[in-house]
């Protein structure tokens, strides 16, 4: 199986490690990973402030780099709702498009549903908050939603269950925005601080070491947060917790 | 009206924002113990969306069913294109009755078309009946809430307001006693209405009746004393049969309050005799929305509040934040439609978290189309900064090199400014957060060194 790596941009200057835990995980897992060096970005904040119309070449430019693979997965629930419902169409590439746009997971969605993995046997032996972005959540539904009659599920909790001295906690908000919202978090600047702040003491309440998440965008913004009022705790992606579970 | 900047306002007092959130918080939770405890919840949403859908398809041919009922039931049916002939309506009713003072129940129509103010300025006296919009009345205020038109208002506000205008005791922040002095002070208006005038929660084209919802009674109180009813609707607000309205009745209470059922829902088909009941069906915008592919199914909306209560941004910025008579997420789509310019900044008061869309109980793609309305509003803002910065991007992140480049500029770039420059006030990611620790290589150097 061949895997195309796809590593969001932010991760890529500001998280490599991310991206390595990413890539060492799938290798441990049996996968055949190849990280495609013409990637760049997915185009998300562009579509999101209002400008997707903009964003043909970096469209583009993405589908043309990830064609032809078996699939691709990425660290990030975000971007991997945006290419598969706000790209725009590309009519000379549609065929291209729908076949990325279906070939593309996040994750722990890949873990999943795809390598069926079912839980992740190892060691971690912490208190950890899972925050749960809201685009994984609600737009990939990667969970359940709290606002819908449903029978509660969760990817990462299955992918966490095997492993052992793993405690999660229950948060008293279990899936409130954490306030990043990608270009919200600047336009929109005292709001998104706010959001933060009451989310990070939802973890910080709980005794929480490692605040977790599937998508670093929202943990870089609770983590700024959290170190310019000196508040003690982690920030950790899922896929380097599941990373050195194994190891 | 800049919603950043309101919101900001709103914040400055955190306590009391705080307040805000755990007060709406705790409606939401009471509406999710209320909608969990029915196993058909989402076949009820699927049924509410899929009448309103069918309503909407052929809204033509039910609302002339609706006149042609409603009219052999004997009610008196009006048409108003827009907010100015709808207040002129109910001017003329008024003037007919020589009636010069009217109780009015909640009607978030009779809101947006600012009846209250038109009407006061040709000497009629309004007197709002619902506790929290006569609350907000005494203040000069609009509701900041569809459902819970005073929920920014503490106890110790309500307790000062009451003492100025109704002569309660100082200080006394009793509820029962405050809402004692609201209901003796609304029995003297509502004996001496002669019209009273209700919105509606649906119309039903099958029956020619329509049905009007309230907690509090208030509704049936002024319309059961006066001699004239005006209900003033939405030319939205049709369900086809009376069958129907079980499953609406049964979404709404429980989306609103967390209710299983509103406490009053009363059925108007027909006068008592001596007596006059007008419709008046109000277009004003609702066509022109209803025209727009991507936004007409705004128009199924309840009025329930439920994606108000539910959103981390309303709770957190206040109604008043949204300069729109309805505010939060269904109104920062609905608004757009009626003044694009004015309204502008309201899809993007938004982190497109999607809790709104799941909460709803006719299921409109709340968050969908906060995302629509922000693609229509850079367009229809022609050239802009922001424009350019993304079409610049877009230039970048087309280029492989360019990217690589560039990402490389920003990190040293980062690593070489001084703190005072990063986390400068101008740079507003930094006035409360920190930037992330700049690495010394970025995953694709790396990997290029490493794996390839």
């Amino acid at each position: 199986m061949e895997v195309a790596l796809f590593i969001p941009c932010y991760i890529d200057q500001f998280y490599p490690h991310v991206g390595k835990a990413t890539l060492e995980l799938l290798e441990k897992l049996g996968c055949n990973v190849t990280y495609p060096m013409d990637q760049t970005c997915c185009g998300q904040p562009m579509a999101n402030s209002g400008f997707e119309r903009d964003t043909e070449g970096t469209t583009r430019q993405f589908l043309e780099t990830f064609k032809g693979f078996d699939y691709i997965v990425a660290p990030s629930g975000s971007c991997v709702l945006h290419i598969k419902e706000h790209q725009p169409k590309m009519d000379d590439l549609s065929e291209v498009q729908k076949e990325v746009q279906s070939k593309i997971f996040e994750l722990s969605e890949f873990l999943t549903d795809v390598l069926k993995v079912g839980t992740i046997k190892g060691s971690f032996p912490h208190r950890i908050g899972f925050h749960s972005s809201c685009h994984g959540q609600r737009g990939l539904r990667l969970s359940s939603s709290s606002e819908l009659n449903e029978t509660p599920f969760s990817k990462a909790m299955d992918l966490f269950a095997g492993i052992e001295d793993l405690e999660v906690v229950n948060l008293t908000r279990k899936d409130e925005c954490c306030g990043f919202g990608g270009t919200f978090a600047v336009s929109e600047e005292a709001l998104s601080v706010q959001m933060g702040k009451d989310r990070l003491s939802d973890h910080l309440e709980h005794q929480v070491e490692i605040i977790c998440g599937g998508d670093t965008s929202c943990l870089m913004h609770l983590q700024g947060i959290a170190e310019r009022t000196n508040k003690p705790v982690k920030f950790m992606h899922l896929a380097e917790i599941l990373n050195q579970a194994i190891s | 009206m800049s919603h950043p900047s309101q919101a900001a306002n709103f914040l400055k007092d955190e306590k009391r924002a705080h307040w805000h959130d755990e007060t709406l918080w705790f409606v939401r939770e009471k509406r999710d113990l209320a909608s969990k405890n029915i196993p058909e919840w989402e076949e009820l949403r699927n049924l509410a969306s899929g009448i309103k859908n069918h309503v909407l398809s052929k809204l033509d041919v039910y609302l002339e069913e609706l006149e042609e009922k409603a009219t052999a039931n004997g009610i008196k049916v009006h048409w108003a294109k827009d907010a100015k002939e709808h207040n002129e309506i109910v001017l003329s009713i008024l003037k007919e009755k020589k009636c010069k003072a009217i109780v009015k129940s909640k009607s978030i129509l009779t809101e947006e078309c600012h009846l209250n103010p038109f009407l006061e300025q040709h000497g009629v006296e309004v007197v709002d009946t619902d506790l929290g919009e006569r609350i907000v009345q005494f203040l000069n205020q609009p509701p900041s809430h569809i459902v819970l038109p005073a929920i920014h208002l503490k106890k110790g506000d309500i307790s000062e307001i009451f003492h100025e205008k109704l002569h309660t005791q100082k200080g006394n922040e009793d509820p029962v006693y405050l809402t004692h002095a609201a209901r003796q002070h609304l029995r003297d208006k509502f004996m001496a209405a002669k019209v009273a005038v209700t919105g509606v929660n649906f119309a039903i084209p099958e029956t020619g009746e329509f049905v009007v919802c309230t907690n509090e009674g208030n509704a049936d109180m002024g319309v059961h004393l006066a001699d004239v009813h005006i209900a003033c609707m939405g030319i939205e607000k049709i369900i086809p049969r009376r069958a129907d309205l079980g499953i609406f009745l049964r979404l709404l209470a429980r989306s609103a309050t967390g209710q299983s059922i509103t406490n009053y829902n009363s059925h108007f088909r027909s006068p008592a005799p001596g007596k006059e009941i007008h419709l008046i069906l109000v277009d004003n915008g609702r066509t022109n929305q209803l025209a727009r592919e991507k936004f007409k199914n705004s128009l199924k909306c309840i009025r329930c509040g439920a994606c108000m209560n539910t959103c981390p941004i309303y709770r957190r910025s206040g109604g008043y934040s949204y300069g729109s008579t309805v505010p939060g997420p269904i109104g920062s789509i609905l608004s757009p439609g009626i003044d694009v310019k004015k309204y502008s900044t309201l899809p993007f008061a938004s982190t497109l978290c999607g809790s709104c869309s799941d909460v709803c109980p006719v299921k409109i793609n709340i968050h969908e189309q906060l995302y629509e309305w922000r693609q229509e509003i850079t367009k229809a803002q022609g050239w802009t900064a922001k424009g350019m910065s993304m079409k610049m991007a877009n230039g970048i992140f087309k280029s492989p090199l360019a990217y690589k480049i560039s990402g490389k500029l920003l990190r040293s770039t980062l690593k070489t400014l001084p703190n005072s420059v990063i986390y400068n006030p101008l740079n507003t990611w930094g006035k409360n957060r920190d930037l992330p620790a700049v690495p010394k290589e970025s995953f694709k150097e790396w990997y290029q060194k490493n794996r390839s």
